[in-house]
């Protein structure tokens, strides 16, 4: 593999006089002073220490992905250093603003933080070796073509000399970077590829890893945070003398319209005076509205005239029509919250001169242009500082808590203030996933084939809440992962003669965000589940089914036919388990489960173990692949089973995990994973896992019960057995 | 001021009585290992020891604690990370984003220390704690590597 390096990719080699101290920006000086930046820095992605030390940079974010430990894989990879001498750190975003993105993008959402960098970190760890053993080479006055490398050690087997990264490196650094490189065949991969241990792990064991939530700065004062639960709502006013003597409270803040915050000596102080503080809200538009209204507005969706189309193949209506048989179900997924684990948070010290942020943050540039604007300072004043992320989900690409630091800082000058939300603020003030139905009518021929197939899909649209400028014509693309006629997120996995898939927008009050597996989720749901109800009303067993609709889509079948293997589908499940089966593409990656799940006499469900396939194109750390599959299903069931966000008089019905319960470990299922990366592109691995567990345990639990569960969560429909 | 008795030593700790053990211990004594989650008991980050046994601080107010009572948080499980229950989260690469994992440590290492061979049932009774990560088989995984079983 060969790429020339075009002009911007040469941008992080340009910067390498940086190793030498010498800085072009001034800024960069400062920011790298002030968060310590390791030397010398060969690149922009490798700086390697005279004890040999590497450290390699990573911009995306780690929130528990393991997204960090692959990137550093891949640059090392390619570097041909050793792997025990690895550590890492991030390079902050405005350091990426001062020198031109030289690290690019530092979002991380999408499962996109290896498929969409992995080529330009691996050359950058390419470039960082051909300097390293040039340097070596001019010292010792021969080709740099005679040299070896191997684990950081540069030698001269001719003459028996030898001498290691370390030791080249300020040299290397000095040097012209390459014009081109020539990247490694994965076949002959031996750091990347493999199931190597974490980088981040120990201090997770321990209590040293910090936080944001953790974070101390000298003469910190702590925030608690309350804005109007109602969406759309406004703070009307507040009574600040009724708690202003209380313990430790230093202030009681406006933040914005719609926002108040107590400041004090502690988080737990701050706490306590906020719950006792008189707020007035203007509740606005939507104080009265709740679930039954939103359902409403997306029923009419359902069969509303206009709609944009996904997805259109033949004639489906008149397909259907003339259809021997028609089979027509309507499903509902509801709001959902993230609710990592660790509620949002930020810490902002500003100053007439400055302003500075530590926050987690899935998108730091993202975090820095918001602060940027609400510190009312120019980017070269403003700084940002990444933590780990206590989970993201999505949520934390959002920076609405970092403005909200800001603001507050903004009111206190000198003092860092660290904002810290309560899980209840945290469940009240979400960008919930969205609320959708779907409608789905499909026609069989008098031979069971499905000859036309209608999904109506009714509800809110992502980008017309987040990204309005992103709607093509009114149309948001990203309702319809999964169910595209083409494209890397999500190809329709089924050949159907005549099909229509389409998008009838409906955007209630309640904000709207990305959430780990996005829409694939219920469009998987939607889906696979009527898959099977379309499988049951021709007769067919649901595997068979499938095939005769995926002769042209041999990957999604690939999938679907090893977890079909892996479970036994050709064997009969033991006695009182029932099977389901699901498949679907999406994040570039094609995914699929079976599942086996028994159901109680009193209806309880019982999943007992998951069979998931997963072709991603290249997988980085099989190991770390495989937690992301559990992970991703623990995710998904804990939704699919228990989780949903209700509306009343306008605001969030749920507050805490009490009443929002994810699974815990004793409804964990077994989970087998089949990873089989076929090597011919680079596909997302955090996300596309989720959408299968789901329609793979609602399959199951209608071929144990009879009873077709449509609308999500599962717990609102009893299967107790009369 | 109340009187604590943490990882062995004895600690000043300056808060209302009321105040959950929890945030006396992050804010006060400084040790931030310990988390919240949902101040409610629900999710289990809180876990600390209090004389051997597994309890949610962030529902256990101070005054509820006695001086002659230890409390052992995750930083104080061991010296040097060396509880069976840290070997074999580090071996099996356990954690994931690591924000529950101070809370699980703590709740498996009080369920070994009474029950050296737990059963599955006994680590699902005793294993409430809430992952959003999804960490669970891992975490059933490293219980049985630290018992030997």
């Amino acid at each position: 593999m060969i790429q020339a390096l075009d002009v911007s990719r040469r941008g992080f080699i340009a910067t390498a006089g940086a190793a030498a101290g010498v800085f072009s920006l001034g800024f960069s000086v400062h920011a790298a002073k002030a968060q310590g930046m390791a030397r010398p820095e060969v690149n922009a992605w490798v700086v390697i220490k005279p004890d040999d030390t590497v450290v390699i940079r990573v911009a995306r974010s780690e929130m528990g992905q393991g997204t960090l430990t692959g990137l550093c894989q891949l640059v090392a990879e390619e570097l041909q250093c050793d792997w025990s001498k690895v550590t890492w750190e991030y390079p902050t975003p405005g350091q990426n603003v001062a020198r031109n993105r030289v690290w690019k993008n530092f979002s991380t959402g999408g499962s996109r933080g290896i498929r969409e960098s992995e080529q330009y970190v691996r050359e950058g760890g390419a470039a960082a070796r051909i300097m390293l053993v040039q340097a070596a080479a001019n010292g010792w006055g021969i080709p740099a073509s005679d040299c070896q490398v191997s684990k950081g050690v540069i030698s001269h087997h001719a003459s028996g000399r030898s001498t290691t990264y370390g030791k080249v490196a300020a040299e290397a650094a000095k040097l012209a970077p390459p014009t081109q490189v020539t990247l490694k065949n994965p076949k002959d991969w031996t750091i990347a590829g493999k199931s190597l241990a974490r980088l981040d792990t120990v201090d997770k064991l321990n209590g040293k890893q910090i936080y944001g939530f953790d974070l101390t700065l000298p003469g910190m004062l702590n925030a608690a945070i309350k804005a109007c639960p109602v969406f759309g709502g406004k703070l009307t006013g507040f009574d600040a003398a009724r708690i202003a003597s209380m313990p430790g409270v230093k202030n009681v803040l406006k933040v914005d319209d719609r926002t108040v915050a107590v400041i004090a000596d502690s988080w737990w102080q701050a706490k306590v005076a906020l719950d006792a503080l008189p707020i007035v809200w203007d509740e606005g538009p939507h104080a009265k509205t709740s679930s039954a209204d939103i359902d409403a507005m997306l029923n009419e969706g359902l069969v509303a005239e206009q709609a944009y189309e996904g997805n259109k193949v033949g004639d489906a209506k008149a397909a259907i029509a003339g259809a021997a048989k028609k089979v027509e179900a309507t499903y509902s997924y509801p709001f959902q919250n993230h609710a990592c684990m660790e509620p949002m948070n930020a810490t902002a010290l500003w100053t007439a001169d400055k302003c500075e942020v530590w926050c987690p943050t899935q998108n730091g540039e993202a975090a820095f242009g918001a602060a940027v604007q609400a510190s009312g300072h120019p980017a070269a004043k403003v700084e940002v500082y990444k933590l780990h992320l206590g989970g993201g989900f999505g949520r934390r690409g959002r920076s609405d808590y970092v403005i909200q630091a800001v603001n507050i800082a903004k009111q206190m000058p000198g003092i860092p203030v660290k904002l810290l939300w309560s899980r209840e603020e945290d469940m009240a003030q979400g960008t919930y996933h969205p609320i959708t139905m779907c409608k789905l009518t499909g026609g069989l021929d008098s031979q069971g084939n499905l000859v036309g197939l209608h999904m109506r899909i009714s509800g809110q649209s992502i980008l017309a809440g987040v990204n309005p400028q992103g709607l093509q014509n009114g149309r948001d693309p990203v309702v319809f992962q999964g169910l595209n006629p083409g494209g890397a997120e999500g190809p329709f996995g089924y050949t159907v003669p005549n099909l229509l898939i389409d998008h009838a927008m409906r955007n209630p009050h309640v904000p709207v965000g990305f959430w780990r597996g996005v829409n694939l989720n219920q469009n998987a749901i939607y889906v696979e589940c009527f898959m099977d109800e379309l499988a049951q009303a021709a007769g067919v067993d649901p595997l068979e089914f499938r095939r005769r609709l995926m002769k042209n889509t041999p990957k999604h079948l690939a999938v679907l036919e090893a977890v079909a293997k892996g479970i036994g589908w050709d064997k009969p499940a033991p006695a009182g388990i029932f099977r389901g089966l699901s498949q679907i593409m999406g994040f570039g990656s094609y995914v699929a489960a079976a599942a086996e799940v028994s159901v109680g006499s009193d209806g309880k469900i019982k999943v007992h173990r998951i069979v998931a396939s997963t072709n991603p194109g290249h997988v980085v750390n099989p190991s770390q692949v495989e937690a992301q599959i559990e992970g991703s299903f623990v995710y998904g069931l804990s939704a699919a089973l228990y989780q949903a966000c209700t509306v009343k008089d306008g605001r969030i019905v749920e507050q805490n995990f009490d009443t929002y319960p994810p699974i815990r470990m004793d409804e964990m299922p077994k989970v087998e994973s089949i990873l089989i990366p076929d090597g011919t592109f680079w596909g997302g691995v955090g996300e596309p896992t989720i959408a299968v567990a789901a329609p793979a345990v609602l399959n199951a639990i209608a071929a144990a019960t009879g009873k077709r569960i449509r609308n999500l969560p599962m717990k609102n429909t009893d299967l107790k057995r009369a | 001021m109340a009187k604590l008795m943490v990882n062995g030593v004895v600690r000043d700790v300056d808060v209302h009585p009321d105040t959950p053990l929890l945030w006396a211990l992050r804010e006060q004594v400084g040790l931030t290992g310990t988390k919240y989650g949902c101040g409610v008991a629900a999710c289990g980050a809180c876990t600390v020891h209090i004389d051997g046994e597994p309890v949610r601080s962030c529902s256990m107010p101070v005054s509820a604690v006695g001086l002659n009572q230890k409390i052992v948080t995750i930083e104080g499980l061991s010296q040097d990370s060396s509880h069976p229950v840290q070997k074999a989260w580090l071996a099996l690469d356990v954690p994931q984003c690591g924000y529950c994992q101070s809370g699980m440590i703590m709740s498996a290492a009080a369920l070994l220390a009474k029950t050296p061979k737990p059963t599955d049932a006994d680590i699902d009774a005793a294993m409430t704690n809430i992952c959003r990560c999804g960490t669970y088989n891992r975490v059933r995984a490293g219980i049985k590597q630290a018992a030997g079983i």
